[in-house]
């Protein structure tokens, strides 16, 4: 029988170390796999049997000798027992190309990753030209999932067709917005993925050298990306002469320093530069002058793991899921006070009802949900009569909502959304990289008028000028910093209004 | 202001390390950082001739991110997210109870020296919320029982599993 126990961030915040402990105490040793993203069921302990992959969870170490007992009998037995892990409903309805491989084995293990038909696309990818690459892209309809959602095809041509010695691929692993953890669940539970997806681009637009800008906040990811970038350079799969091809690709990672603004693409370049993370104004696009003034590739980690299945598999198939303009699979982060949080890659257009009662099973705490943040501390709250627009790029912006980096936040009935509403701007000014006034003073200035507001000083001037100050940081900032703070403001103030004005807590 | 220790802290095989590196200062604050525990305001004049930048410039990376440290730090650093999944969950109360345990705000460190308080912008956990992280380690499901717990393991008091 084989064993296996998550090392990823969530698993190992809830003690997976101590039933890995106890699993080796009892002789048996297990394998370190990623997470499959069903955090509810962290600790999840997986068993090899002759039934395929069982799964116990959530599992704590004294959890131990009774499942080691229930396996030599009957495992069904156990009140952990979940049955066979890819029938659980969580993620036998999921979509999944991006986290096809997540929780299968060691995220480490290069033999893993090509059994899984890792670097296949790489392989098909060193037999195109550049040209031929950047086409398929294109045809896939990959669009950024960092959350600005531009096409990928479209900033790879203008890099390829740029004349430069020197071009650069950036991975924005900056994953800053509360409630996302996609990112982190690619690096820790397939890093190859995101080495492959580079290097594909490093051919496709000729840039010979690539930088993974990783928030200092993900320990564990930073670990397992550095060990696997040495697996990879060592097999040949990075560095010079790729496979004998005599193409050559480099990468490494960087630490951020715990500044939510360098997840802004032009602030990480300053950033990676060495320089304070001040964001630059464009033109020129960093497609055209990035790192260091050269051509570059900024692209989320997402954005750049599905490069390797698209070339594995072709642009066709990524193109078959989705709905409108919105292509492929998008990674929704279920998040906050949920029963059932997790990574869930589903194509678009699922509900967020459907995401928040069918998998999350309604709230942790029992009581009724209020409030849905999507999109990171710069999205909208909706309220109930919104849960039924479709997580789909441009209906969520007809909503003055946005998907963002897929990150869902629910809240319950307790929540008070204008408290809500000063931590976005609070959050603003700590974080405003202080370039732009708007962005730098607006936020101050916004504490102010809504702590005014709910202490009913002049409340109806104050919530004139708290809109005329949203309108000021909306059109009059340089970047999505100040220009979306109002976001999450103004739907507190429109959905949820009573909060602010202590007029009992009747939605709106 | 400066104690001797600062005064002779020799961070050159560092700067020799990094002066090359194509933006190399954020790589070499860290290391600074993960050998000093802080970066002094001693070590910038240093930074600045190996890497052939202002003490203005160099100074003002130091300043701009919310990672580096100009003071000594306590034996461990607790970080609490303050995020929205967090929130949500319930970190505002164990912010403050952590505040009122602790006998400290953010970014004080308590009198025995132990435990520098920070805050912080999500850990990536938000699924299994409030997060908490200990040095390198996060976390998950922190109510203020398991916050005493954690503190009291750090500082010895106690061995938890």
């Amino acid at each position: 029988m084989k064993f296996f126990i998550p090392k990823d961030t969530t698993a190992l915040a809830l003690g997976a170390e101590s039933v890995a402990m106890a699993l080796q105490a009892a002789g048996a040793e297990p394998v370190r796999n990623g997470s499959r993203g069903m955090f509810w069921l962290e600790p999840l302990l997986e068993v090899e049997t002759d039934l395929g992959r069982i799964g116990f969870g959530p599992v704590s170490s004294k959890d131990v000798p009774g499942i080691l007992d229930a396996l030599k009998a009957e495992p069904s037995s156990h009140n952990l027992y979940l049955g066979p892990v890819n029938e659980i409903s969580f993620l036998s309805s999921q979509q999944r190309l991006t986290y096809a491989r997540a929780g299968v084995g060691d995220p480490v293990c290069l033999d893993n990753y090509q059994t899984l038909n890792g670097f296949k696309g790489l392989k098909n990818a060193l037999s195109f030209t550049g040209q031929q690459i950047v086409d398929q892209v294109k045809d896939s309809g990959l669009r950024g999932r960092g959350g600005a959602a531009f096409p990928a095809g479209i900033k790879w041509q203008t890099v390829l067709d740029c004349e430069s010695e020197q071009k650069y691929i950036v991975c924005n692993a900056d994953e800053g917005d509360s409630g996302t953890f996609a990112d982190r669940l690619v690096m820790e539970s397939d890093p190859y993925q995101l080495i492959e997806g580079m290097c594909i681009a490093g051919l496709a637009v000729g840039a010979t050298q690539g930088y993974i800008y990783l928030r200092s906040e993900y320990p564990v990811a930073h670990k397992l990306l550095n060990i696997a970038i040495d697996r990879a350079l060592e097999a040949n799969f990075l560095g010079d002469n790729i496979q004998g091809s005599g193409k050559t690709f480099h990468l490494e990672v960087r630490l951020g320093a715990g500044a939510y603004i360098c997840g802004e693409e032009t602030s990480l370049l300053e950033s990676l530069e060495g320089k304070r993370g001040m964001v630059r104004a464009k033109p020129p696009l960093p497609a055209i002058e990035g790192l260091f003034g050269k051509p570059t590739v900024v692209n989320n980690v997402l954005t750049l793991a599905a490069i390797s299945s698209i070339l594995e598999q072709g642009a066709e198939v990524y193109q078959n899921f989705g709905m409108g303009r919105s292509r492929g699979t998008l990674a929704i982060q279920l998040a906050g006070n949920i029963k059932r949080g997790g990574l869930i890659e589903l194509a678009f257009g699922v509900t967020l009802r459907e995401v928040v009662e069918d998998y999350g099973q309604g709230t942790y705490s029992g009581r009724p949900i209020r409030a849905i943040q999507v999109g990171g501390p710069l999205g909208a709250f909706l309220p109930e009569s919104q849960w039924d627009t479709p997580m789909d790029y441009e209906a969520f912006a007809a909503i003055n909502a946005m998907i963002g980096h897929g990150g869902i936040v629910v809240f319950d009935d307790t929540a008070d959304m204008a408290a809500q509403a000063r931590f976005a701007m609070e959050f603003c000014v700590l974080e405003s990289c202080g370039k732009c006034t708007p962005c730098r003073i607006g936020s101050v200035r916004g504490v102010e008028v809504i702590d005014r507001i709910v202490a009913n000083e002049d409340r109806d001037n104050n919530l004139i000028l708290l809109h005329d100050l949203c309108d000021t940081m909306e059109l009059g900032s340089l970047c999505a910093m100040g220009g979306m703070t109002p976001f999450p403001v103004r739907s507190a103030l429109t959905h949820f209004k009573s909060d602010f004005t202590g007029q009992g807590r009747g939605d709106n | 202001m400066e104690t001797g220790a600062q005064n002779t802290a020799d961070i050159s095989h560092l700067v020799t390390q990094f002066k090359a590196v194509p933006g190399g200062l954020l790589p070499l604050l860290h290391a600074i950082q993960a050998e000093l525990g802080y970066v002094p305001d001693s070590v910038v004049p240093s930074i600045a001739t190996g890497l052939n930048l202002s003490r203005a410039e160099v100074h003002g990376v130091i300043s701009f991110y919310h990672d580096f440290k100009t003071h000594p730090v306590g034996r461990n650093t607790v970080q609490i997210c303050r995020a929205e999944a967090c929130q949500s969950m319930g970190s505002r109360s164990l912010e403050a109870h952590a505040k009122e345990t602790l006998g400290i705000d953010y970014h004080q460190t308590t009198a025995d020296g132990s435990i520098t308080l920070q805050e912080v912008f999500c850990l990536g956990n938000c699924a299994c919320s409030p997060s908490v992280r200990i040095n390198n380690d996060v976390f998950a499901r922190v109510d203020q029982d398991r916050f005493d717990e954690l503190v009291a393991n750090i500082r010895g008091e106690v061995e938890i599993k």
